[in-house]
């Protein structure tokens, strides 16, 4: 998100579900789309089977590989030389939209002075990856006419994540493949409302809507419709950060909302320290998670089902969640028991409804402004929507960016060496992700019918490595890392590449999360989880 | 666009060019039976229950597969559309088993409608032959069961499964009489490329694939239905909770491919469909927990959130309030969201709050 904010002046996906439809080329790169977004992934095979090119970058043979015009399986964490390399062609063949460039895009001679450099020749011995199949995707890319980049987490979950977005964004505005259905630059959001958790100012940086804490107009503005007293001025710590501060015992309370991070945060043993360093901790949550057991004090929540509110989607669509069920015993909607809790600390909220809450974040919130829950019942809205006659915007950028003079930034990024790799003692590189049938920590999908269907922690491994181990389909592999060990079944198939491992990180009991490395991007604070080294044994 | 006048049953009809005379019979608000054609999924004219008698044309047309032309005249039920439509859903009726009283999709049932609508008790060529009704049971996994002694050869789970899901990972298989819907030869459904989105039951006019958790949950009439948007990934698919409002238990969760709320135009996978169960498993947390010496007891919310308030409170007194953090969730709400980082810096103070949006 703040790759893309820096040139774009937004970070946010930046076209809508209907503009795929519309791309000539997609350029996927970092997302196993079908398993991860699997909606998302039939349209881009939809595309495809109706003669749009599909370009395919990642290390693994993933399902949407089969279909690639241009299959590239770069080492993983070079993501930034093979980016490099494609706008090196683009730039050596006179490929780029220079008219968009002249006319929107600043620092242009920069760019072409970093990636001067990146051969085919050099980002071949780089990425793996011939130089052939460089060229072919630059080309590809660049022809368009309308050309649209996808990517997750392959992407980010790097400590050069945020770089890697710069890249791609980059490769965008170089062919000026922005502000028209079926361009853009597309991160698909994880997780139902990421999206919408940001907006919110659920970040240590931000209220609503982006607007900075560190601002006194904005803090001076907040207070004045929040009726309260002056509001802390200096950012906060992020998760990362407060997990370490909890470690040293600098952060002595932590309040946790449906979060799980025993499971789903880098590096289990330093959670379960840090968690255990605190003097009192909080959770709220559905079930009794593996985090919740350490708490001090755990709320029941409503679940999904069971609650009125909001979600916004990957591409800032606002959506009416409704109440279906009702929550089971004493257990109480997340909105209801905050409302409660901070009238228990003396503060005078009262909330009767989400529809209330949804007012009050409309009146702070410019982006959302003209959003109601009574607008959006008779159907969905993508924001900013500032004004109740407002149609809401499916795609952002078009005419000018949303920097302050209207023009974006070319970000050039030398490649960097990832933050661990492979030697003689851990000489695999474990790389950890979703499944298409479990979700995060596991908690919801593994106590439904998902779970029986894929019970227990598995672990990629290439037929050759299978082979050189010994270890037959289904036999126990023993994985460690410098900060930990982790046991599965093993799964043989050449969707890893050879010394490659791929483990999902659903499962708590054998937690892919031990090997992991709490070392993160320093721009985004993303957790490095695509890049462990390991050794790996028969169990 | 000029548009094309016919008529059908006696009502003047103005068709849109490139419509289907089902399409337009449907725009003049005329009932045509179907089983193969659903609107999402291709045409494929393969049941033959909506024939129709345009005059002029010396054989029965398909309604679903058969152009509209300038001046067309239509009967949708004469004597002689509705004698060949019997036979046809009487053929289909042969090897189809009649166990409608068990059968879940009694009251949704398609075949059930057209039957009732022509007044059909039971195929009356029963008795002539094989009827081919010694599948097994097909409930390897979690998701849904597959009745082969049911299916119609519709082909509408196989077109889902082509235009919808985009896998596909079944199609027809043997012929003649023997033919049935199957994954590959020597496969099965669950090491094929099926990946359970169950787009296909969700089409299927009849009881020949069903949901396994909805088993006893609930009969059709018996459900509401509440429209909101799924729990999982961020496309924020719109799904359907179907809830039995008697028991006020869910008992499926559908999609519809037609609403024009829907973002995801009722495409949906395994999650969105299948993983809902955990809403009513029974360990759900159902009263508020305090921890004395290592272990939980139950509380009442009053005392849970003055001690939470009180502890947090002394802790701000002692250490100031950025030794308080909040982690809140990209799985709740928007409004929930809001809420937390407004308690956070608001009555707390702090501005240490963040969520998992990178993990």
């Amino acid at each position: 998100m703040k790759g893309l904010g820096e040139t774009f002046g937004s970070g946010a996906m930046t076209n809508d579900f209907k503009s795929i439809k519309e791309a000539d080329v997609l350029f996927v790169i970092g997302s196993n789309t079908t398993e991860t977004h699997p909606v998302i992934g039939s349209w881009i095979k939809e595309c495809k089977a109706k003669g749009a090119k599909l370009i395919v970058c990642d290390p693994r043979k993933i399902e949407l590989s089969r279909y690639a015009d241009v299959h590239i399986r770069h080492n993983s964490g070079s993501d930034v030389a093979l980016v490099n390399g494609i706008m090196h062609v683009i730039l050596r063949d006179g490929l780029q939209d220079q008219a968009f460039i002249d006319e929107r895009v600043e620092n242009f001679e920069a760019l072409r002075k970093v990636v001067m450099e990146y051969t085919p020749e050099k980002t071949s011995e780089i990425t793996g990856v011939p130089a052939e199949l460089i060229e072919e995707a630059a080309r590809t890319y660049a022809a368009g006419p309308n050309s649209a980049i996808f990517y997750t987490m392959g992407i980010t979950q790097h400590q050069s994540g945020t770089d890697n977005v710069r890249s791609l964004a980059n490769l965008s505005l170089l062919c000026g493949m922005m502000g028209r259905p079926g361009t853009g630059v597309n991160p698909l959001r994880g997780q139902n409302n990421v999206q919408g958790a940001c907006d919110m100012g659920a970040l240590p940086n931000v209220f609503t809507g982006y607007q900075k804490v560190d601002s006194k107009d904005v803090r001076a503005r907040m207070s004045d419709l929040w009726a309260c007293g002056d509001l802390p001025a200096s950012p906060g710590m992020t998760l990362v950060k407060m997990m370490e501060a909890a470690g040293k015992g600098d952060l002595k309370s932590l309040f946790i909302m449906g979060e799980n991070p025993m499971v789903t945060d880098p590096d289990t043993n330093h959670v379960r320290h840090a968690l255990e360093n605190l003097d009192f901790l909080v959770v709220q949550d559905i079930f009794l998670t593996e985090t919740a057991q350490m708490a001090d004090v755990v709320l029941p929540a409503a679940c999904w089902a069971e609650k009125e509110g909001t979600y916004t989607n990957t591409t800032r669509t606002v959506l009416r969640v409704r109440k279906a069920v009702e929550a089971p015993g004493e257990a109480r909607a997340d909105w209801e028991i905050l409302n409660d809790l901070a009238r228990s600390f003396g503060a005078a909220w009262d909330f009767r409804s989400a529809s209330d809450v949804f007012d009050a974040i409309a009146a702070c919130t410019p982006s959302y402004g003209g959003l109601s829950h009574r607008r959006l019942d008779e159907g969905p809205l993508a924001w900013p929507c500032p004004t109740a006659d407002h149609p809401g915007t499916p795609n952002l950028h078009v005419g000018k960016f949303a920097r302050p003079n209207g023009k974006a930034t070319f970000a050039p990024r030398e490649w960097q060496k990832p933050h661990e790799w492979p030697d003689e003692q851990f000489p695999f590189l474990a790389t950890t992700g979703r499944i298409l049938y479990h979700y995060h920590s596991g908690s919801m999908s593994r106590r439904s019918a998902p779970g029986e269907f894929v019970r227990e922690l598995f672990i990629e491994i290439n037929p050759a490595d299978a082979q050189a181990l010994h270890v037959d389909e289904g036999m126990m592999l023993r994985v460690t890392s410098r900060r930990g060990t982790v046991s599965g079944k093993a799964k043989i198939t050449d969707r890893v590449p050879p010394k490659m491992i791929f483990l999902p990180f659903h499962f708590a009991e054998a937690g892919a999360n031990l090997l992991t490395a709490a070392v993160v991007d320093p721009d985004s604070e993303t957790p490095a989880y695509k890049i462990s080294a390991v050794k790996v044994e028969k169990a | 666009m000029q548009a094309i006048d016919l008529t059908i049953n006696g009502k003047k009809i103005a068709a849109e060019p490139g419509m289907t005379i089902l399409q337009a019979a449907r725009k003049g608000g005329i009932h045509i039976p179907t089983l193969c054609e659903h609107p999402a999924i291709p045409i494929a004219g393969a049941c033959r229950v909506c024939l129709v008698e345009v005059e002029n044309s010396p054989k029965l047309l398909t309604a679903c597969s058969s152009p509209v032309a300038p001046g067309m005249v239509v009967h949708t039920h004469s004597p002689r559309v509705l004698a060949a439509r019997k036979a046809v859903v009487e053929l289909i009726l042969i090897r189809h088993p009649l166990d409608c009283f068990s059968c879940s999709s009694n009251g949704k049932c398609e075949l059930q409608d057209v039957a009732y609508e022509l007044g059909i008790k039971a195929s009356p060529f029963t008795d002539e032959g094989d009827t081919c009704r010694d599948y097994a049971l097909e409930d390897a996994n979690p998701f849904y069961v597959r009745d082969m002694n049911k299916c119609i050869l519709c082909g509408r789970c196989i077109r889902a499964c082509d235009s919808l899901a985009r896998y596909h990972a079944i199609d027809f298989q043997n012929r003649g009489i023997r033919t049935m819907v199957h994954p590959p030869v020597g496969k099965d459904l669950e090491h094929s490329d099926c990946t359970f989105c169950g787009q296909c039951v969700q089409l299927c006019p009849v009881g020949a694939l069903s949901e396994k958790a909805s088993t006893g949950q609930g009969r059709p009439w018996e459900l509401k239905s509440v429209k909101t948007t799924c729990s999982y990934c961020g496309v924020g698919c719109e799904l359907n909770v179907q809830v039995n409002t008697r028991t006020g238990r869910i008992a499926n969760v559908t999609t519809d491919y037609l609403s024009p709320t829907a973002v995801n135009e009722g495409r949906c996978c395994v999650k969105g469909r299948f993983a809902w169960q955990y809403v009513h498993s029974d360990d759900r947390l159902t009263r508020p927990l305090i921890k004395e010496n290592g272990a939980f007891r139950e509380a009442e919310w009053a005392e849970a959130l003055s001690l939470v308030a009180g502890r947090m409170t002394a802790i701000k007194e002692d250490f100031g309030p950025d030794a308080i953090g909040f982690f809140s969730s990209a799985r709740c709400t928007n409004e929930e969201n809001y809420l937390l980082q407004r308690l956070a810096r608001e009555v707390v103070g702090t501005n240490n709050v963040d969520h998992c949006a990178h993990l």
